[in-house]
Parts: structure tokens; C-alpha cells; sequence
């Protein structure tokens, strides 16, 4: 063995046994490929997300019934938008560039979440997507506050602390909607169905189709099963259904005695495969409006370097 | 692409949660001036009043340690117990120290 060798065994025994101690690793400590390239992968397909998830609850801005609903839709699309950047400079403190990742983001080279390409056709997607998507998303972030990355885990924090005003915003305004018309109602009921197995295919593939899962969990990036989170989302969001009077669109649904939790059906695993390999029913109009926004705003980015620039050199 | 890379450089940020504390360190931003940085800063880490003052810091302009948390560099405080208080014994019927 060579002394580089013995050094690299050295150093990755002193990271195992910080991760080991529930300790946090920090971005110019030493740490192994894979962790660093399975860090950028997720935290970037994360930030990601964020920023394309303004997309969907935006096509309802200019449409909010009330002033009220717009200031509050207004915030939480304002919210999403500096999720995406608190976890863009996350990912940027192990070594990669936003820009890059900007670049791999248009040209499909990195991903973000399924749900996000799924069109909202009416008001109340709004509010269900307040209420399952950010409640599922929820769900998979609390346990990321105690990532062993540390600014990750500190950039989820922020983030859960403002998710929770998302998910209640969303279930205020279904609320709202099941006390008004027949009409109002149909529309809630129509929106849950629509979105309730899209929601749970947002904790990712079942576990034994989950090649990393294992991995990131011994690197405590990840805490808890794909299915394990899952359960928990259903067990959370059934008795809030029925508060709510809706019906979550799966026959299978049950309580079940013994295992004190919900028997629920199993996703069309067929379609998550699908919206992940970008044949959802929104993936390219999500994609090319990001993109459309980018080269929009490269004269914006250069105008602004270029007076710095002439600010500095006038002194 | 390359023009973002070269340009807007990066900001590390800093809060003051409320008079009485110091200015903590909240994480970091691109932006094309010292200005601009003030104003993202605000927009993007105080938006529920998170703060009542902030720092921007150009990233370049930071000088640090070494990133290693066991490096050699702090041993000096490491073997001097003597700089603490439970160093010492004191009988228990002295008052007030």
C-alpha cells in the first residue's frame, strides 16, 4: 500500500466516523466521489424543482379569485423561488457552478420532480397542490434537516420552517371551496383525484426498486424508505381528507387494525416511469419556459455586470 | 453561461436576528455588485422578518483556516486546561467564586 493510499483509507475512515457520530460533513472537508456526486445530483435536482415548481401554481397569478388569494399565491411562488436558491448554493459549496447547473437543467440533463409535470387546469389545483404536493414534500424534507451534509441540512431547515405556511394556505383555500356551491365542491373532488397518485409517486420508486436508497441511507443523506414515507403521508393526509369531505380516489383504501396505519393501493408505477423519462403530460412546456426565461434574461445579467463594471472603474 | 461564471460574483450573507445578537452567517448569493447583493440578501433571507440588519461579504474577500476540524492549527488551545475555570479547586464554604 502506498502512502496515498494509506492517506485515502485514513481520511474516509475519519469521514465514516463523523457521519458515524451524527456529526455534520462541510464543504471543504474530505469526503468520497460518490458522496459529493450523489449530493449534487439530488440537491441540484432539488433546487431544480423548486424553480420549475413556480411554474404550475403560476399560471394561476393573474387569475387568483380575490386580492387576497393572489398576495398569498404571490408569496408562496416568491418562497419556492428562494428554496431554489438557498439549495443552489448549497450544491455550489461542493464545488459545481449554478450556471452549470442551470445548463443541465434546459438541456435535460438533470432532472426535478415528477409531480411538477402535471398542468393546473383549475383554482383548486391551487389549493390541493398547497395541500398534497407541499404536504408530501414535506413529508421527504423534514428528515433532510438532519442530513449529514451540513449545508444542506441547514438550507432545509429554512425551507421547512416556510412549507408549512404553503400546505396551510392550500388547505384554507379547499376549505373555503367545499363551503361554497355543488359546483365548488365538484371542483375540489375533481382536483384530489387528479392529484392524489401523482402526490404519492412523489416519494419515488418502492424500495425494492430503489437501487441508491440503500447507499444514501448508510451516508445518512437519507433517513427513512421511500415506503416508509409514503405510509406516513397517507396516515397524515386520510384523516385530513375527511375533515376536508373528499374522497382520496383509491378503492384499496382501508384502515388496517393491526398495523395501526392505512392500506393504500399501489401507483401505476408505468407512469412515474414515464413523467421521469419527460413524457408527462407538461415536461416540454416546463423545460422550454425555463429555458425561455434564461436567454430572456442574458441581456439582464450582462447589463448588470456591465455597470458594476463601469461603477468600479469610475473610482 | 460563461459570462455568469466570470460575473456576478459570489456573496457570502450575514444576519443580525434582533438587536442584542451578532450578525450570523445564512449562506450565499450571486450578484453583480455590493448593492445588489444588499437587496437580494433581503429579498432572499429576510422575508419574515428574519433580520434587522445585514452584512454582504464578497466570498473572495473571506481569509479561513485550514478546512480540516482535527487540524494542528487549533492544537495550541487544545492542552492548556489551565485557561478554564474548573481548572482549579476551590473549597466549597468560599462564597461567590
Amino acid at each position: 500500500m502506498t502512502a496515498t493510499e494509506l492517506s485515502e483509507a485514513t481520511l474516509e475512515g475519519r469521514f465514516d466516523a463523523v457521519v458515524a457520530a451524527e456529526q455534520r460533513i462541510e464543504p471543504r472537508d474530505w469526503m468520497p466521489d460518490a458522496y459529493r456526486a450523489t449530493l449534487v445530483r439530488q440537491i441540484a435536482q432539488h433546487a431544480h424543482s423548486e424553480i420549475i415548481g413556480m411554474q404550475p401554481e403560476g399560471n394561476w397569478l393573474t387569475r387568483a379569485p380575490s386580492l387576497r388569494r393572489k398576495a398569498i399565491l404571490l408569496a408562496k411562488a416568491q418562497d419556492e423561488a428562494g428554496h431554489g436558491l438557498y439549495l443552489y448554493a448549497a450544491a455550489e459549496t461542493l464545488g459545481v457552478d449554478r450556471a452549470e447547473l442551470t445548463e443541465k437543467l434546459i438541456s435535460g440533463r438533470q432532472k426535478y420532480s415528477s409531480i411538477f409535470n402535471y398542468p393546473t387546469l383549475t383554482f383548486a389545483d391551487v389549493g390541493v397542490i398547497g395541500w398534497l404536493v407541499d404536504g408530501a414534500a414535506i413529508c421527504n424534507q423534514v428528515p433532510l434537516c438532519r442530513c449529514s451534509y451540513g449545508p444542506y441540512a441547514r438550507a432545509m431547515v429554512r425551507i421547512c420552517k416556510e412549507e408549512s405556511f404553503h400546505q396551510r394556505q392550500g388547505y384554507e383555500l379547499l376549505m373555503t371551496l367545499m363551503r361554497g356551491t355543488d359546483s365548488q365542491r365538484r371542483m375540489v373532488q375533481d382536483a384530489v383525484d387528479r392529484w392524489w397518485w401523482p402526490s404519492l409517486m412523489m416519494f419515488g420508486p418502492p424500495d425494492d426498486d430503489s437501487p441508491n436508497s440503500a447507499r444514501s441511507m448508510a451516508w445518512r443523506i437519507k433517513r427513512h424508505s421511500n415506503d416508509d414515507l409514503r405510509q406516513r403521508f397517507v396516515d397524515m393526509t386520510v384523516p385530513q381528507a375527511e375533515h376536508l369531505g373528499v374522497t382520496l380516489p383509491d378503492p384499496a383504501l382501508r384502515w388496517n387494525e393491526e398495523r395501526d396505519s392505512w392500506d393504500f393501493g399501489e401507483p401505476d408505477w408505468s407512469e412515474l416511469k414515464k413523467v421521469i423519462t419527460g413524457q408527462g403530460p407538461c415536461n416540454a412546456q416546463r423545460v422550454e419556459r425555463r429555458r425561455a426565461a434564461h436567454e430572456d434574461g442574458a441581456w439582464v445579467r450582462e447589463a448588470a455586470l456591465a455597470y458594476a463594471e463601469k461603477k468600479r472603474s469610475a473610482q | 453561461m460563461n459570462a455568469n461564471r466570470a460575473g456576478w460574483p459570489l456573496y457570502e450573507v450575514f444576519v443580525r436576528p434582533r438587536r442584542g445578537l451578532n450578525h450570523v452567517h445564512v449562506g450565499s448569493l450571486h450578484a453583480a455588485d455590493d448593492r445588489m447583493a444588499l437587496l437580494a440578501a433581503r429579498d432572499l433571507y429576510t422575508r419574515r422578518n428574519e433580520g434587522v440588519s445585514l452584512w454582504v461579504v464578497p466570498s473572495a474577500a473571506i481569509t479561513a483556516s485550514t478546512p480540516d476540524e482535527q487540524d494542528p492549527f487549533f492544537a495550541p488551545s487544545g492542552d492548556k486546561v489551565y485557561r478554564h475555570p474548573t481548572f482549579y479547586d476551590i473549597p466549597e464554604d468560599v462564597p461567590h467564586i
